[in-house]
């Protein structure tokens, strides 16, 4: 069974619809590519998985037995108030509070897994420094890695590569291949068509026209051909 | 000095101010950097001058303790401005200044009505100021202040993880599956709960001072949670400490020296950050 299927979603704010009629599946191991233009409603629908919202019309079923405290999510724009005192550390743990319940503290478990995230994302020298004071980079993989730390079994990331330069934004992107390739479903919103047709394995495309296929059907479809094209172009 | 400082200890009373001027700077620190960094600041203002019209109601139906009275309200208050904090329709910082004013005028209204004291301008002002002395708490005022201060260390203990979270980052905790509005609704009581016992130290207007001032002065120097969180709380017990007893020596008005010593604090901590 699939870990995602959504039946005639429908996204939408208080009374008007941004995106109908989405229909797609996630399958364990898939790399889902949401892609379509600024405004389409990418972020809604990431919001609208999650639980953060209500969706206007249909369902989300969530199936292979996956809580909604099994998913890892890394938001688009976090919104980290000048001067919060937060060591990296301290963040990445954070991504663990959905294991403990109503245990008020982390045990050596989560420690450890908080441990290996880090070094997974190549900031363990990093874990003691204080958030605020990092580059945009070393930002998005310390919350990578809390992500990371709140599931083995699915990512949401949304435009994770927004604000890096092309060289970390590769590395990036490798990570997440790596962790897709290591067993992770991953879904990611990306404005960056080309790594979306280079990593994913689906793609969902949001718009007038909503398109969901394996990114070979992609590529041979209208909308798909249209939005490439257009890409280029800019 | 010392000498004199040595007599007054033996006073029972002296000793009571001090647990209770301890206990009440250990526990309004712990939530600053919170209440700090969410909106939560405007709720602590708010809810301070709710805390003063509760007291003016109790004052004006003769209740003995004003505890019982001011602790409800204020907790009540608390939830319901959280409630419309929320509703980003009704915009959260208006509904609170009216609720805060509000209370503060009819509150005034209320014991100018009313109070059958000879010195109201006098009751009005230790309310809003802190007591001359912190010298008049009775036994049973020390034993509900620690059992207040023995909750909300508790819960905050208990909660400081769950509380950096939600902190941090509420989107990301209700996304895993945290059940943020329910810890939102925990902070405001406890922050409710810390603003009431912290008037009897301070009074209601310079509440806020007891509460932000160690959290930024500690918020200069240590960059983690953790750090900011454990000396923040060692530095409000200091200054507190320090403060009592300057006001029993000099007899200067308790609340407003205590904060004194915080602002001066606060400077000689953006010292040592700027310095680093
Ligand atoms: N809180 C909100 N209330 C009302 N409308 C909103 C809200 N957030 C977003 N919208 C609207 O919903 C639409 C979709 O927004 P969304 O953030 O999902 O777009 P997106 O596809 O993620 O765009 P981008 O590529 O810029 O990230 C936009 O027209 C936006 O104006
Ligand atoms: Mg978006």
């Amino acid at each position: 069974m699939s870990l995602i299927t959504t039946k005639d979603l429908s996204l939408g704010y208080d009374n008007y619809a941004i995106a109908e009629n989405i229909n797609f599946t996630v399958n364990a191991g898939d790399y889902l590519c949401i892609v379509g233009e600024n405004g389409s409603g990418k972020t809604t629908l990431m919001k609208t998985l999650l639980h953060l919202k209500e969706p206007a019309a249909g369902t989300i079923e969530m199936g292979d037995g996956l809580k909604s405290n099994e998913i890892g999510y890394l938001p688009q724009q976090t919104i980290v108030q000048k001067d919060f005192p937060a060591s990296v550390r301290e963040i990445v743990i954070s991504g663990c509070q959905s294991r403990m319940g109503l245990r008020p503290f982390y045990n050596k478990e989560e420690k450890k897994l908080a441990n290996r995230s880090m070094e997974r994302m190549g900031i363990s020298d990093l874990a003691g420094r204080c958030y605020r004071e990092l580059s945009g980079g070393q930002q998005q993989r310390v919350l990578l890695a809390r992500a990371m730390c709140a599931t083995q079994k699915i990512l949401l990331l949304d435009e994770p590569t927004s604000g890096l330069d092309p060289v970390v934004t590769v590395e990036m992107y490798d990570l997440i291949k790596e962790l897709n390739d290591d067993g992770i479903t991953i879904i990611m919103v990306s404005h960056d068509i080309e790594a979306a047709i280079n990593y994913a394995s689906h793609i969902l495309h949001i718009g007038d026209e909503v398109f969901f296929g394996t990114k070979y059907d992609y590529l041979n479809s209208k909308v798909g051909r249209l939005f490439l094209s257009r890409q280029e172009v800019i | 000095m010392l000498d004199k400082l040595i007599l007054y200890f033996e006073y029972p009373m002296v000793r009571y101010a001090l647990i209770v001027g301890v206990l009440i700077a250990l526990c309004s620190s712990l939530l600053g950097v919170t209440l700090v960094l969410k909106r939560f600041s405007f709720i602590g203002d708010g809810l301070s001058h709710v805390a003063f019209g509760g007291i003016a109601i109790a004052s004006v139906f003769n209740v003995s303790h004003e505890m019982y009275v001011v602790l409800p309200i204020t907790v009540i208050s608390a939830v319901l401005l959280l409630r419309t904090g929320q509703n980003t329709r009704i915009k959260g910082d208006a509904a609170i200044a009216m609720i805060s004013v509000g209370a503060l005028a009819f509150g005034y209204l209320l014991m100018n009505i009313f109070s059958t004291s000879s010195n109201l301008a006098g009751d009005v002002c230790s309310t809003l100021f802190g007591s001359m002395s912190i010298l008049t708490l009775s036994l049973s005022d020390v034993v509900l202040c620690v059992v207040l201060s023995v909750f909300v260390l508790t819960v905050f203990v208990l909660f400081y993880n769950k509380i950096f979270a939600v902190t941090f980052d509420e989107n990301f905790s209700r996304a895993v599956g945290t059940n943020a509005s329910g810890y939102n609704l925990l902070i405001a009581i406890v922050i409710a709960i810390i603003i009431v016992l912290a008037m009897n130290l301070v009074g209601s207007l310079l509440i806020s001072a007891l509460v932000i001032f160690p959290a930024l002065s500690a918020m200069r120097i240590f960059k983690s949670f953790l750090g900011v969180t454990v000396f923040s709380a060692i530095l409000s017990v200091i200054c507190a400490l320090l403060g009592i007893i300057f006001s029993i020596l000099a007899g200067t008005p308790t609340g407003s020296t205590i904060v004194a010593v915080d602002v001066a604090a606060f400077a000689i901590c953006s010292i040592i950050g700027n310095l680093k």
